[in-house]
């Protein structure tokens, strides 16, 4: 019982954050820690690309869904554009899309609609430059919700494909 | 790509290990018709054992919604033998069966449980067995009990002795358990920090495949639960691998690949050998299912614009479809008599477990949702499993294959899932 409820609270701990949809994302950003060394070293890094801007923080790199579907709507293509370009200029570069739904439905078929939202952005992303031996598609289904109340605010959110380039995930 | 470095993971995280600390317990909520009524006596000396026998069978009858627990008080010492027992006062009682035992330590340290079902009209034995037994195979005789009880009377088989297996997520820990029929006695095949999903028994008992997110995507694994051998992935292939179905005979496993583009449905042998597609559109072709004979397989699809199940001869060819009420039917599952489909269908934006008699093409639908998924039929056809949620926390729920009768299974502080019941073990 004990362990119940320890487990509870580690629970809402975890979750507790995720469950107010307002700004999930905080993983890189270096604005978060104020008092740590000089964040100025972290841009440089940047490998031999010529356009600085063709490489928007993961959080950006995202394409939402409305429900049931997997076309990618028109205001996703400056990004994947860069994107693309950018495999085409980087051909050491590898990416994993992962494709997501929102919890209705059957977990397995959501297997299946998160692969093809997947394979939609991909298919995109070749048609844009990149190669099919830099990109692979897959599904996290439902299974990997972003936010985890029962309502379209959070739905929404988890209708979505992540672009993730190797050492993201 | 970190595809090489998975193995070494799952065996960190794998533990073959002790007894679950959270026990899934039982709520009824529906009652069943025609209850037989039966009198389980109290088993003279079982209190020497772990737990009561005759508890467990009474529970194990009253939650197959088939019976109805007589009260046997009052009857000071129990009968052993049928000579012992005062029929008229059973008859006035309006027990129909009796079951008297008794259980005796044995000089080698275990005991022998015998035990005799009585006919309160005929007043005549309907039969009898002897265990010996360990005390830690107390819980399973009693089941075995219950079990041939529930044949006696019912002529069906009992699944009190089978076990089952869900998906536990507590936190950020998913576990794949096994567990009695009635929840109890459940064991962590796997733990591990990232989604498991889609559990499926092997037809013999003694393997399971599942679908594992260790690797940041859906692979396929295969684990036997008798040796502790390292799961083995059966399918890593570029894309996703999900949805494992094994065929009748446990030699083959049918599963949905996405290395050629969209998901589709694959064979393979039972070690991931000798790979062969067997659907080809440009659709989403998933949850394969084979039916008891290994002749067809049924699956779901949107080929034709929504998700519907369709069935097709299990060597490959053309399908057939099998729903048309409604634009979601899902999760298609036969019961091992042939004779029911059960499957998810979205009505009205609600999730609910239906039943298709496939001779006729009647549906039934079983329940009301909002949220019921991954239903499995238990190996005598009369329950099936499923996943449902009650305030917002998932629990199993299962219903007899008629509608009547309803319970639901649930831990405390934690998202049960994706219940699948085994099969029967041979015995």
């Amino acid at each position: 019982m004990k362990k119940a409820l320890f487990s509870a609270l580690t629970l809402a701990l975890l979750y507790g954050c995720a469950s107010t949809p307002v700004e999930p994302e905080k993983p890189a950003p270096p604005s978060a820690a104020p008092e740590v060394q000089p964040p100025v070293s972290a841009r440089p890094i940047q490998p031999a690309a010529p356009q600085g801007d063709a490489l928007p923080d993961r959080s950006k790199r995202s394409v939402f869904y409305e429900y049931d579907k997997y076309d990618v709507k028109d205001e996703y293509r400056p990004l994947l554009q860069a994107q693309g370009k950018y495999l085409a200029e980087n051909r050491g570069k590898k990416m994993l899309i992962q494709g997501n739904c929102d919890e209705r439905g059957s977990r397995e078929y959501n297997i299946a609609l998160g692969q093809r939202r997947a394979e939609g952005v991909k298919r995109m992303l070749l048609l844009m430059g990149a190669t099919g031996t830099q990109v692979e598609s897959v599904s996290l289904g439902e299974e990997k919700p972003r936010c985890t109340e029962h309502n379209e605010a959070c739905w929404s959110q988890n209708r979505r494909s992540d672009m993730l380039y190797g050492g993201e995930y | 790509m970190r595809s090489r470095t998975f193995a070494p993971l799952i065996a960190a995280i794998l533990l073959l290990a002790g007894p679950a600390q959270a026990q899934l317990t039982i709520e009824i909520i529906g009652g069943g018709a025609n209850q037989i009524p039966v009198a389980v006596l109290p088993f003279a000396g079982e209190s020497a054992l772990p737990q009561s026998i005759t508890e467990i069978v009474e529970q194990d009858l009253s939650r197959s919604g088939r019976f109805r627990a007589i009260f046997v008080g009052g009857v000071n010492p129990p009968p052993t033998e049928i000579a012992q027992v005062n029929f008229p006062d059973w008859k006035s009682r309006l027990a129909d069966a009796l079951l008297i035992g008794e259980a005796k330590r044995l000089n080698d340290g275990r005991f022998e449980v015998r035990f005799r079902l009585l006919d309160v009209l005929k007043q005549s034995q309907i039969g009898g067995i002897a265990f010996t037994l360990t005390a830690a195979q107390t819980r399973l005789t009693a089941h075995k009990i219950a079990d041939f009880v529930y044949e006696k009377l019912t002529g069906e088989r009992g699944v009190f002795s089978t076990r089952i297996a869900y998906i536990v997520k507590q936190g950020p820990r998913y576990e794949l358990r096994v567990a009695d029929a009635d929840g109890q006695n459940a064991q962590s095949i796997l733990i591990s920090p990232e989604p498991i999903m889609s559990p499926a028994w092997s037809p013999d008992g003694v393997r399971m495949a599942y679908v594992s997110f260790q690797n940041k995507k859906p692979i396929l694994f295969v684990q036997s639960l008798t040796a502790s051998k390292q799961p083995a992935p059966v399918a890593n292939y570029r894309g996703s691998n999900s949805a494992p179905a094994w065929s009748p005979d446990g030699k083959q496993l049918a599963a949905v690949l996405t290395k050629d583009g969209t998901s589709q449905v694959y064979l393979m042998n039972a070690d991931g050998t000798n790979l062969r597609r067997i659907t080809f559109s440009d659709a989403i072709d998933t949850e394969p299912f084979f039916t008891p004979d290994g002749q067809s397989i049924y699956f779901t699809s949107d080929r034709g614009g929504s998700p519907q199940i369709y069935r097709m001869p299990a060597g490959g060819g053309e399908p057939v479809r099998v729903t048309f009420e409604g634009d979601y039917n899902v999760s298609p599952r036969v019961s091992h008599d042939g004779k029911i489909l059960a499957y998810i269908s979205r009505v009205n934006g609600r999730f609910q477990v239906m039943a298709m008699d496939l001779d006729s093409k009647q549906v039934q639908t079983l329940t009301d949702g909002p949220r019921d998924e991954s239903p499995s039929f238990a190996p005598n056809g009369r329950i099936i499993l499923y996943a449902t949620d009650n305030d917002n926390r998932g629990v199993l729920a299962a219903v007899s294959s008629d509608g009547r009768f309803k319970q639901r299974l649930g831990i405390q502080a934690a998202d049960v899932r994706e219940p699948s019941w085994g099969p029967f073990l041979g015995n």
